[in-house]
C-alpha cells in the first residue's frame, strides 16, 4: 500500500510559528499533527505576584495583533473580582476601540494573508501588481482600524490609554468626530472588498462544527454577552471552565481546548456569525446575501467573506458609537481592590478570549488562566485537515501541501496567542 | 546591482514589531518597490535563501534551537538589526529570569517535562553581533522606516537617544511627576514613543527601555519620595525591558 508524507516546516502568512505533519497510507489519513512550536513565554506564571491592575498591559504583549482583546478581557476579569461597575460611556468607548481592532486585524488577515491563496499569489505585494485598487482599498481600511485604536488608545500596537476601570483620559470629542467621514467610507469599502472576494473560486467543503461564541440579546457580540453554542449551550462567562478544558499535547507549546466531553469546537467569525447573524443589521445582511454567504456558513474556506461582513459591521457600529460619543467623566470608574476571583471574556477577532484571575486582599494576582482563541481551535483545525485531506488526496504533494496550509489559514490562527504554529510534513509513507 | 534583499525573522515575541512594518501602509508599498523582501514569513510565502543585505530580527532567544537559528541568520546577513524590546532586551518574558523555571513550567503546563527552554530569555546581542538596535514595546513606525532606510544607505540612523523627559518638554506635555506626583520612568527611559503616556496623564512605564547614562538610583529616590514601596519600585523596573541592564540592576537593589 502506498504511503505519502507531507511536511511544512514553517507556515507562512500566519501570526507565529507552526508546522504540519501528515501521513497518508493508501486512502487512510493516518497522522495529522498541527504543531505549534513557538517558544513558550509563561505569561500565566509571570503574572503571579503582580498587581492585578498590571494584567491588561502585561497580557496585551501576548499578541501584537489583538492587544485590545487581551486588555479588555483582563480588565473585565479584574473588575468582576472587585465588583467595579462600568458606566455606559466607558463601555461604549471600549466597544469603539475594539471595533478598530476587528477592522485592523480582519483586513490584515483577509486581504494580506488569506486572499493571496485564492489568487495563486504569494503576498499582498504581488496582488498590488495585478489589482492595485484592491490593495490600496485594503490598506486604507486597515489604517482606519489603526486610527481608531490610536485616537482612543494612543497607539495601535499595545495601546496605553486603557486601564482597569476604563481609560486614563477620555479622547476629545473632536478627535472622535474626525473619524466619522472615514468610517462612512469604510462601510462601502468593506462591502466592495467582500463582493470582490466572493468572486474567488472556493474549494467545496463542509465542517460539522460545534460553534462556540458569545451571544447577546441586543447586539452582535464583541466585548459583552454570555457564552453560547450551536448545540444549545448558554452560560455566563464565569461558568466557562465548567464546560471547557485545556489539555497538553506532545510537540505543541500551546494547550488544546476541548469541551468537557472531549469534543472539538470552533470559535471565531464563523461561530459568531452562526449564533448572532440577526444582529448584523440589514445593510450587512444585504452584503451577505449578495456574496452568497449561507445563514450558517460551514465552508471554512469562505470564512474570508464572513470576516469582511464583520468589518462592515464594525465600521457601521464604530460610526454609530463615534456619532453618539460622550466623553466619560471621570474617564475611569473607581476601583476597590479586594480578594476574589474574576473572569472576563470578549470576542477577539479570532474568537473568544477568556481570562480568569484569583486575586489576594492586596490586589495581587495569585493565579491566572488565559484561554486564547487559537488554542481552542487547534483540535478543530486538525479535524478540518483530516476531512479536507481525505477529500483532496488525489492532488499531488505540492497542491495538497498548499491546500493544507489554506485549511489552517482559514481560521486565522494566531500562534503567538496560542503560545504559538505550522511546520507541514505530508508523510505518504 | 539588484534591489537590496531584506529578511524579517521572528523569535519569542508577540508579532507586534513585525506588524508595525505592515502598519506602515502606503510606505510599505514604497518600501516593497525599493527593496526585495526575501523572507517575511508572517506576510508572504515567498521564501528565498540568503545571503541577505539586511535582517530585521524580532523576539528573544529562549530555546536551544533558536540559539542555533540566530547564528545561521547572522551568518547569512550582511547587516543584522534587532527590532523591539524582546530582541533588544529579552522582552517581558525575561521576567522569568528572576523566577524558578520549574515552578513556572508547572504553573502553566500540566506536563512541564515536555517543555524545553533555555534557563533565560536573552537578547539577540547575547548570541551574535548586532549592527543596530531598535527599542520599544512596540517599536515606533517612524524609527523602523528610518532604521531600514539608513541601514540600506549605509548611514547612521537618526534615532532618539535622549530621555523621555526631553520629548515631553519639546511637546509641551505637562510633567505628570511634578504636577500630580504620578510615578514616571520618563527620566531614565529612552524617548521615541511620542511621549504617549504622560500626554494622557499616565506615568511612563519604560517600554522603550533605559536611556544611555540613566541615573536609576536618583530615579528610585524620587519614586520613594512619592511614596512607593521597594516592592512597587522593583515591579516598575521589571516590565517590558526587565532584562535591560540598568533596569535589571536597579530592580535587584529593591528585591
Amino acid at each position: 500500500m502506498s504511503e505519502r508524507t507531507i511536511t511544512v516546516n514553517a507556515l507562512a502568512r500566519v501570526e507565529g510559528e507552526g508546522a504540519l505533519h501528515v501521513r497518508l497510507r493508501g486512502d487512510d489519513v493516518e497522522i495529522v499533527e498541527f504543531r505549534i512550536f513557538e517558544p513558550p513565554r509563561f505569561f500565566e506564571g509571570l503574572l503571579q505576584g503582580r498587581e492585578a491592575t498590571e494584567a491588561p498591559d502585561i497580557t496585551s504583549r501576548i499578541c501584537g495583533i489583538c492587544p485590545v482583546a487581551y486588555i479588555t478581557s483582563a480588565c473585565q476579569a479584574v473588575e468582576q473580582a472587585w465588583g467595579t461597575d462600568i458606566p455606559p460611556e466607558i463601555a461604549a468607548l471600549r466597544r469603539l476601540i475594539y471595533c478598530g481592532e476587528w477592522i485592523q486585524s480582519h483586513v490584515l488577515h483577509a486581504a494580506m494573508l488569506h486572499a493571496p491563496d485564492y489568487l495563486g499569489l504569494r503576498d499582498i505585494i504581488e496582488i498590488s501588481e495585478v489589482e492595485p485598487e484592491l490593495v490600496t482599498t485594503a490598506l486604507r481600511l486597515k489604517k482606519l482600524g489603526n486610527d481608531i485604536m490610536e485616537v482612543i488608545g494612543g497607539r495601535a500596537v499595545h495601546p496605553v490609554n486603557t486601564r482597569v476601570g476604563g481609560f486614563f483620559r477620555a479622547p476629545d470629542r473632536a478627535a472622535i468626530s474626525a473619524l466619522l467621514p472615514e468610517l462612512e467610507w469604510g462601510i462601502g469599502a468593506a462591502r466592495t472588498l467582500a463582493l470582490r472576494f466572493a468572486e474567488f473560486d472556493f474549494p467545496d467543503d463542509r465542517g460539522d462544527y460545534t460553534f462556540v461564541a458569545m451571544v447577546h440579546p441586543q447586539v452582535y457580540p464583541i466585548e459583552a454577552g454570555r457564552i453560547g453554542s450551536s448545540r444549545g449551550l448558554d452560560i455566563p462567562v464565569s461558568d466557562f471552565h465548567d464546560h471547557f478544558t485545556e489539555e497538553q499535547v506532545v510537540r505543541s507549546t500551546a494547550l488544546h481546548g476541548r469541551m468537557r466531553d472531549g469534543a472539538a469546537y470552533l470559535v471565531g467569525p464563523l461561530a459568531r456569525y452562526a449564533l448572532n447573524r440577526d444582529h448584523l443589521g440589514p445593510t450587512v445582511l444585504k452584503t451577505a446575501q449578495d456574496c452568497g454567504v449561507a445563514e450558517v456558513e460551514c465552508n471554512p474556506f469562505r470564512s474570508i467573506l464572513v470576516r469582511m461582513l464583520e468589518v462592515q459591521y464594525a465600521c457601521e457600529e464604530a460610526l454609530r458609537l463615534a456619532g453618539a460619543y460622550v466623553p466619560p467623566d471621570p474617564p475611569a470608574a473607581e476601583v476597590h481592590p479586594r480578594a476574589g476571583i474574576g473572569q472576563g471574556c470578549t470576542e477577539a477577532p479570532r474568537g473568544i478570549c477568556h481570562h480568569r484571575y484569583r486575586i489576594d486582599a492586596k490586589g495581587r494576582i495569585v493565579s491566572a488562566t488565559i484561554v486564547p482563541p487559537t488554542s481552542q481551535n487547534q483540535p478543530q483545525i486538525e479535524a478540518d485537515l483530516k476531512r479536507v485531506i481525505r477529500a483532496s488526496r488525489g492532488l499531488d504533494d505540492t497542491a495538497l501541501r498548499l491546500r493544507c496550509e489554506q485549511v489552517i489559514r482559514n481560521h486565522d490562527p494566531c500562534i503567538s496567542c496560542a503560545t504559538h504554529f505550522l511546520d507541514l510534513s505530508v508523510d505518504r509513507g | 546591482m539588484g534591489a537590496p534583499r531584506i529578511a524579517i525573522w521572528k523569535f519569542a515575541s508577540c508579532d507586534g514589531c513585525q506588524l508595525s512594518l505592515l502598519d506602515c501602509e502606503e510606505a510599505l508599498l514604497e518600501l516593497a518597490g525599493a527593496v526585495r523582501i526575501s523572507h517575511f514569513l508572517e506576510a508572504s510565502s515567498r521564501v528565498e535563501a540568503g545571503p541577505y543585505d539586511l535582517s530585521l530580527v524580532e523576539g528573544s532567544i529562549t530555546t536551544a534551537q533558536d540559539a542555533v537559528r540566530i547564528r545561521e541568520i547572522r551568518a547569512a546577513s550582511a547587516r543584522l538589526v534587532t527590532i523591539g524590546a524582546c530582541a533588544t532586551a529579552g522582552g517581558i518574558q525575561a521576567l522569568r529570569d528572576t523566577r524558578d523555571l520549574d515552578a513556572l513550567k508547572r504553573s502553566v503546563y500540566p506536563d512541564p517535562a515536555l517543555i524545553e527552554v533555555l534557563e533565560r530569555s536573552t537578547p539577540v546581542s547575547d548570541h551574535v553581533a548586532v549592527d543596530a538596535e531598535l527599542r520599544g514595546c512596540p517599536v515606533s513606525r517612524r524609527d523602523l522606516l528610518e532604521l531600514v532606510a539608513a541601514s540600506l544607505a549605509g548611514r547612521r540612523p537618526d534615532l532618539p537617544d535622549v530621555a523621555q523627559c526631553a520629548e515631553c518638554k519639546r511637546a509641551g506635555t505637562v510633567c505628570v511627576m511634578v504636577a500630580t506626583g504620578t510615578p514616571c520612568l520618563g527620566p531614565v527611559t529612552r524617548a521615541g514613543c511620542g511621549n504617549l503616556c504622560p500626554r494622557i496623564g499616565r506615568g511612563c512605564y519604560g517600554c522603550f527601555g533605559p536611556v544611555e547614562g540613566a541615573n536609576c538610583a536618583a530615579m528610585s529616590a524620587q519614586l520613594r519620595d512619592l511614596g512607593m514601596t521597594a516592592g512597587e519600585i522593583m515591579a516598575l523596573y521589571r516590565g517590558f525591558n526587565a532584562g535591560a541592564q540598568p533596569f535589571a540592576e536597579e530592580a535587584a537593589r529593591h528585591e
